[in-house]
């Protein structure tokens, strides 16, 4: 079996081993399963509801830096010298769509992978970088809002934080396997 | 920051449209992405309810308490001011396991539970605690092992080797998932971030 999918297969057992496993271990101590379960899922809805505003707002905003091409302009003002390393203008715009948008960065390396192709450097540390990074706007609005919180202290922070390091581990790591 | 980043985008993407011309795109953007936002709040409902369903049966079954104790060590070390028979132990242990392996859809709600867990230690309310701090470093450092996203994109776009990429993410999102660690252990330790 390849690499891909034995790893997404144990992925998969993971998840049911959650799902089926925590009932039938739930039954065998006596837990009336099923109205425990429905007990707990009620909070679902209320929960999703307290959200919105949080999400709204974030999405918003990052949705307008997307539509206004300030991310092209940012890119454009970068150092050349980090085309000596293998970081093209795409992979720059993908790394800094990352925090904000997931489906978006991900778009951009699906660009990359046409472009340069499936296997050049620019694909794989793209794909790297994706791996190694978060939609963390979008993971900061999510947690905080179900919660209610708007002093995040220094959260994002080191969320974003996390992302750079990311970035950079990403290049200095493909260089080595890949340059 | 929240409010810095929010003004920030804000106002620069204005500032990008009316030089660039992009205004007309912009204004189109606000709409659909308010909407986008209001269906993914509410396309949460679902998993959201199965996740605090399975979870109540881990709870009131005892499982919740015996994963605590089992991960407890480690845990207690990575958020000292949560108990170590405290449900969030365990919450926070099952998100980050289905994050490792890339199970979005489990992660996300688990990850809610633990901060509803770690709210109920929160004697400031609306102000986030130095646990919740560290578990959203963690989880916003990356913990997914295997990128299935972008190994889908490279065998897709017919790649002769896409499971190349594993181990130099693995390599890579350790070293981002250290330093939020370290970053957030540094700051929850400065005198103005202490209530």
């Amino acid at each position: 079996m390849p690499i891909n999918e034995l790893v997404s297969t144990i992925s998969n057992l993971i998840l049911i081993l959650f799902l089926v496993g925590i009932p039938v271990y739930g039954a065998l101590k006596g837990v009336r399963v099923y109205e425990t379960f429905v007990d707990g899922a009620k909070q679902g809805f209320e929960i999703a509801v307290d959200i919105i505003p949080y999400l709204v707002a974030i999405l918003v905003a990052v949705g307008m830096f997307r539509a206004s091409g300030a991310v092209d302009i940012i890119t454009g003002m970068l150092p050349s010298v980090l085309l000596d390393f293998g970081v093209t203008s795409e992979i720059i715009a993908m790394a800094l769509t990352r925090p904000l948008s997931g489906s978006a960065s991900l778009g951009i390396l699906g660009e990359i992978v046409t472009s340069q192709g499936p296997d050049s450097f620019q694909a794989r540390l793209g794909s790297v970088i994706l791996g190694s990074t978060e939609t963390t706007l979008y993971v900061v609005a999510v947690y905080f809002g179900a919660v209610s919180i708007t002093k995040t202290k220094y959260a994002v922070h080191a969320g974003l934080l996390a992302d750079l390091v990311g970035v950079i581990a990403s290049i200095v790591v493909c260089r080595l396997f890949f340059g | 920051m929240l409010n810095i980043i929010w003004l920030f985008l804000l106002v620069a993407s204005t500032v990008t449209a009316l030089m660039t011309g992009n205004l007309k795109n912009l204004v189109n953007s606000v709409p659909e992405a308010a909407m986008n936002a209001f269906k993914l709040s509410i396309g949460l409902t679902g998993i959201m309810a199965l996740w605090l369903g399975i979870m109540k049966i881990a709870e009131v079954s005892g499982l919740t308490n015996k994963l605590s104790s089992l991960i407890a060590p480690i845990m207690v070390r990575l958020f000292p001011g949560v108990p170590r028979d405290h449900p969030a132990i365990a919450a926070m242990a099952a998100n980050m396991i289905a994050n490792m392996f890339g199970l979005n859809n489990a992660a996300t709600p688990l990850g809610i539970k633990a901060m509803k867990d770690l709210d109920s230690l929160n004697t400031t309310k609306g102000t986030a605690t130095h646990a919740m701090c560290m578990f959203l470093a963690i989880n916003t450092s990356s913990l997914q092992l295997v990128p299935f996203g972008a190994i889908a994109l490279l065998a897709a776009g017919g790649s002769s080797d896409p499971t190349i990429i594993i181990f130099p993410a693995i390599v890579a999102t350790s070293f981002s998932t250290v330093s939020a660690v370290c970053f957030a252990r540094f700051m929850s330790k400065l005198k103005r971030f202490q209530d």
